[in-house]
Parts: C-alpha cells; structure tokens; sequence
C-alpha cells in the first residue's frame, strides 16, 4: 500500500467524515425544532426556513465578504420566518402543522426568488480548523477538517441539555410545552412564550443552511436542502426531545447518508441510490418501533398536537 | 318575530309557502366559506402586490398576465385545465384523508411510484392489447401501488400509534429513491441518456386528447375522481362514518364504528388517486417514468386540498385556478423578467392568507343563523 490508499479502511474513514460533515445542519435545525417543539408548537416550515437562511447567508457573505456576517443575517431572517409562524399560530383554529407547509413554500419560494442574482458569484467560505494535520493520509487530513459550526453546535447541545434541566427559562419552556393551563396558573402566557421559542428555532435552523451554503457543499442553488428541514421533525421524535439526542441522531443522519457515497468511493455502485433513502428508512424503522396505538411517546411534550 | 324567539329557539319554525327565512338561512350558512375563502385569496394577492411592488414591478402588470396566461384565451384554458389534471388528484390524496382528521403530505411518493409502475407494466404488453386495455392495467398497478403506500401510513397511524404526517413524508423520499435506483438500474432504457428513463411507450400508446380539446384524458379523469370522492364521502356509510371519525375519533371508536378499516381504506383509496396521477404524468406528458415525475405535485397538491377545504368538489375549481397560476408563469417570466419562483411565492402566500384565515370561522354573525334566533339576549345586550 502507498502513501495515499488506504483501502477497506476508506469506508469507516468516509463515514466518519460524512458523519462530521453532513450532520452539522442537521444538528443545527434539531435543536431549534426541539425548542419549538418542547415549547408545544411544531414548526414544519424550518425546510423553508433552512433554505432562506443559506440564501441570506450567501448573499450577505457575497455583498460583505464576511462569511460570520452571513450566519447572522440567516439567523435574522430564520428569526423574522419563526415570528410570523409563531405569531400566525397563535390565533385559534388555526393548524400549526399545516402552516408549516404554507411557511415552508412560502420559504422555499422566496428564497429561490430572491437568490437567483447568488447563483454565480462565489461566497467567502466558513473557517474550519485542521484537526487531522498529524496525518499523513490526505483523507484523514480531510475527514478531519472540522468547521467551527459544527463544534458550536455539539457546545450548544450540550449547553441546551443544561439549561433545560437548570435554569429557569428552561423550567418555563417544559411548563409550557406540557400544560398551557399550568403555564397559566403559573402567571406565564404561553403564547408568547411559544412565539419566542418559534423564533429561536427558525434562527438555529437557518445556521444549518448557512452552513450549507457557506461550508458544504459550499455554494448557493436551488437543490441545496434535501429535506434536512423536514427531517429535523423526525429527529427531534427519534431525539425524544432531548437536545444531546438531537446531536447523537443527526450525526447518525451524516453517517447513515455518508454510506452510499463512502461504499462508491471504494467501487461498490450497487444500489447507490437506495442508499440514499438510508436515514428515511433508520427514522421509519424507529418511529414504528418505539410508537404504541395505546400511549404517547415517552418524552413527548403534553401539549404538542403531533404526538397527541 | 320577537315572540316566536323564545317558544321557537329549539325547534325550527315551520316552512310556509313565500316563506324565504329557510333559503336564506342555508345561503348564509353556505356563503361563509365561500366568503371567507375569497377574503382569504384576496388578502393574499394584496400582501404578494406590496411585495412584487416593493421590488419595483408592477402588480398590475402581473395579475394582468396571470390572466392572460392561465385563463384569457381559449389556448391559455385549456393549458391550465391540463396542469390541473394531476393536482385534481393529489389534492383529493391530502383531501380524503383530512375528512378523518389525518395531515398526509407524502402524496408525492405516491405519485411517483404510481408513475414508474404504470411505466414498466405497460411495456410487456405493449402490442399485445389495444390501448383502452393497456390504459386500465397501467392505471389499476398505479392506483394499487399508490394505495399501498399511502395506505401504509394510514396502517401505521392506526395500529402503531405513528404519526401519518411524517410517516407519509418518509415515504415520499424513500418512494423517490426507490424510483432514481431503479430507472438508473434494472428499468432504465439504455437510449436515455443524460435524463436516466424507463423504456417510452410507443406515441399509439399515449393517452390522447379529450375530443375538441387541446386537454388530455387526465383532465376527464380527475374530474370524475373528485365527484367520486365526493359521493363517497358525502353520500355512503363509510363516508359518513370517516366524517364522524374526522370530527371525534374516541366517539367513533365508543359508537363501534370500524375506524381502522376507514384509515386504512380511506388512505389507500387517497394513495390510490394520487397514483392514479402519476400513471397519466407517464401515460399522456412524459411518456417514461423519468425524475420529472417528483415535480412537485403532491405539495401543490396538499395547498390545493387546503384551499378547497378539503371539499372534493371545491377541489375542481380551486385546481384548475392553480393550474392557471402555474401555465402563466412563463409567460410572467418572459414580459416581466422576474424570476420563475414568483409563481411559488405567490403559492405561499395565499396558503398562508387561506391557513390564517381558519380563524374567521364562525366569528361574523351574517353566516351564523343560530344567531339570529337569539339576539344578543344571553349576552345582555339585546
């Protein structure tokens, strides 16, 4: 074996790194729809919002050159896109799940809109910090070049899985998330605390998208998600709402979805494709797994309409 | 009149002959959706106006097109009843089940594999039978496959307790990877060559024309499907049993009524629309099961059923207004230089104004006859 072929061993290699590398969004949009969801709302439109946040941030980091820029101007509009969703949800009758739809075209369409001018220039890349220097193997070299986004957000599920259990705003949202009757006889108005938690999901789930579009795959266009948006829905239910779960199950997500590529980078192109339905079926298999007809999941937020 | 109130409130007073209170009565109570949809669509258009306007174009300009484009001529017509033969159908996919109170938003997936399984069925028969029968057997493997599949969700929504809304989106990604695996492998036509594709059935094949009409068969299709649905729903058993299970499902289970068999069927009947439209994306557009077929219609599907309220009759006129939308973007492209997306931002926008405007409901006493009975007596207002 030469310097640079590292045979059979490219597989675990190739996973680890697509693990590292396409979980990072995944982390990102989880964790905002764990805090929506543990508030009792469900947002389904963070695909659009996810998508908006990679156009903001393109745009931003082209018109400033400044990448960091970028991620804040996502994080506003994924701000502003959970606002409106929040705010809508507020009124009664009105399905929060069904908005998320309408939020998530609405999202998409506006982002393609708006993002047609982006679609050439290219942006300012994210920093990454090479962890794998010690190496001589390119490809560990390259497994290990870590963007600093995907550090923060290990950071910040961990941080999240304190704050829940230790702090009072994280008291405030289980409160809220399990009863809005008791959230009201605690003198708290769920409304707008369900809002607040809205719009902080819609901001986490557009650092995924800028990270898409500012580190991997690195560009702007309109095929940049593939429902990682709509999967942070499922994870949070595999998650069991619990934040350091959202991280475990989104870099199984990186993992499972690194399998097709890493088994053609050593020849295998049978089934490729099916391969791409890897984490749909791994989400599947667990829902129905861990479901039961008769009680609602373990860790469900009382006041979720989804698992009611 | 205000003596008859309080003898009179419980039991309606008796119709006469020149009598019109009832008429009125029932066109009020059908007036408020109408109503409310209009407001709805109306506020809509006027939040995309400030927007098209806020980036110095023209919404004037615009709605003028849209017009011209979807329904100013008789060519702009029937263009748009052809775009709106496939969400006809996957509209009632997200419709039927939504009269159980079910959110499936997979239809996609199940348009899909309708499409690829009316494709490879068709070709071993392809010569041996007239096109009527091939037609039939295309439209029975998409309708079985479909209903499977969306059936599924509604199996596992019932007996495992999984949420249907994103089981039937899992099923949409995982329908879609079955079908890129399979028109790049075992089905794939080996002339197709940038665009992997199943074997084209030969053009006598293809499902034609509705006679003096520029509108393929789909059209036709869609059109009776939605009046099916419609009876069903409206006028059998099992469509009112799933109305009762849609409006309380612990009361349907205590009244001993078959919920599960409803799910089940009522999901793979919507799975088996939704097929349907994807066996005459192959059988009249595209002519192969090629990656056009995940377009996009079983969203729009899903904002079609919405704005219809899931009323399977609504869903005709509301599609085809969709399909309008969707022919005279080009056109809008072409004179206004915008981008190709206007058209999805508008769609966002009036399901975001339509979705909102569930609120109204009940709200204005013009709609309400309960209310006129009593005067704002309870409220000690009179």
């Amino acid at each position: 074996m030469d310097g640079t072929d590292i045979g059979l061993w490219g597989i675990p290699l190739a996973i680890i790194a697509g693990a590292i590398r396409v979980s990072t969004p995944f982390i990102f949009v989880s964790l905002g729809e764990m805090i929506t969801e543990r508030s009792g709302r469900i947002n389904l439109g963070l695909e659009g919002t996810l998508v908006f946040g990679a156009m903001a941030a393109y745009g931003t980091a082209v018109m400033t050159g400044s990448p960091w820029l970028g991620v804040l101007a996502a994080m506003l509009a994924g701000s502003l896109f959970g606002l409106l969703h929040g705010f809508i949800c507020k009124f009664p009758r009105v399905n929060d799940i069904a908005i998320g739809i309408a939020m998530m075209q609405f999202g998409l369409g506006l982002a393609f809109f708006l993002g047609k001018p982006f679609i050439q220039p290219s942006a300012p890349k994210l920093p990454s910090i090479p962890f794998g220097g010690w190496s001589s193997y390119p490809q560990v070299q390259a497994a290990l070049n870590i963007n600093v986004l995907f550090i923060l957000g290990i950071a910040l599920a961990f941080a999240l899985s304190w704050a829940l259990r230790n702090t009072r705003m994280g008291l405030i949202l289980r409160v809220v998330g399990d009863s809005s009757d008791a959230a009201r006889a605690m003198g708290l108005n769920p409304d707008t605390i369900r809002l607040l938690a809205t719009a902080v999901g819609g901001a986490l789930a557009a650092v995924g998208g800028a990270y898409l579009s500012l580190f991997y795959p690195g560009s702007w266009n309109e095929g940049i998600s593939s429902g990682q948006g709509l999967m942070a829905v499922a994870l949070v239910i595999f998650a069991r709402w619990n934040p350091v779960g959202c991280l475990l199950a989104s870099l199984l997500f990186g993992g499972a979805g690194a399998l097709g590529p890493a088994l053609q980078s050593v020849g295998v192109t049978e089934g490729y494709y099916l391969f791409y339905a890897a984490p749909y079926v791994l989400t599947l298999i667990i829902m129905i797994a861990t479901s039961s007809p008769t009680r609602s999941l373990a860790g469900a937020p009382g006041a979720l309409s989804l698992t009611k | 009149m205000t003596l008859e109130i309080n003898s009179q409130s419980l039991v309606p007073p008796p119709v006469r002959a020149g009598d019109f209170r009832p008429a009125i009565e029932w066109a009020a109570r059908r007036a408020e959706p109408l109503a409310i949809a209009l407001f709805a669509v109306a506020v809509g258009l006027a939040i995309f106006s400030v927007f098209i306007a806020a980036i110095g174009k023209s919404p004037l300009q615009l709605f003028q097109l849209m017009y011209a484009g979807g329904f100013g001529s008789w060519f702009s017509i029937q263009n748009a009843l052809s775009r709106a033969a496939p969400l006809l159908l996957t509209a009632l996919c997200v419709a039927l089940p939504a009269r159980l109170g079910l959110t499936v938003i997979g239809a996609e997936g199940a348009v899909v594999l309708g499409g690829l399984a009316g494709a490879a069925i068709a070709l071993p028969f392809v010569g041996l039978v007239p096109p009527l029968l091939l037609w039939i057997i295309m439209g029975i493997a998409a309708m079985v496959i479909g209903g499977i599949w969306i059936g599924l969700s509604g199996f596992l929504r019932h007996y495992r307790g999984v949420n249907e809304t994103i089981a039937s989106l899992l099923f949409a990604y995982i329908a879609i990877a079955l079908m890129n695996q399979l028109i790049e492998g075992p089905l794939r036509d080996p002339a197709s060559l940038n665009k992997p594709s199943t074997t084209p059935i030969p053009a006598e094949y293809m499902l034609g024309k509705i006679p003096g009409m520029d509108v393929h068969w789909g059209f036709a299709v869609g059109v009776v499907a939605c009046i099916i649905s419609y009876i069903v729903i409206e006028w059998t058993t099992s469509g009112f049993a799933a109305r009762i299970a849609g409006g309380n499902m612990r009361a349907a289970q205590i009244q001993g009524l078959p919920v599960g068999r409803l799910i089940v069927g009522f999901t793979a009947l919507a799975g088996a629309f939704a097929g349907l439209a994807g066996m005459i994306e192959v059988a009249a557009v595209q002519g192969s099961a090629n990656g056009s077929l995940a377009a996009g219609y079983g969203y729009t599907g899903i904002l079609v059923a919405f704005l219809a309220r899931h009323n399977p009759l609504a869903i005709i006129p509301v599609a085809i207004l969709l399909g309008g939308i969707d022919a005279s973007g080009g056109l809008i492209q072409r004179r206004m230089a915008l981008p190709d997306a206007t058209v999805l931002v508008l769609q966002g926008t009036l399901f975001i104004a339509v979705l909102f405007s569930e609120t109204l409901y009940g709200r204005f006493k013009i709609f309400n006859p309960d209310l006129w009975k009593q005067p704002d007596a309870s409220k000690g207002t009179a």
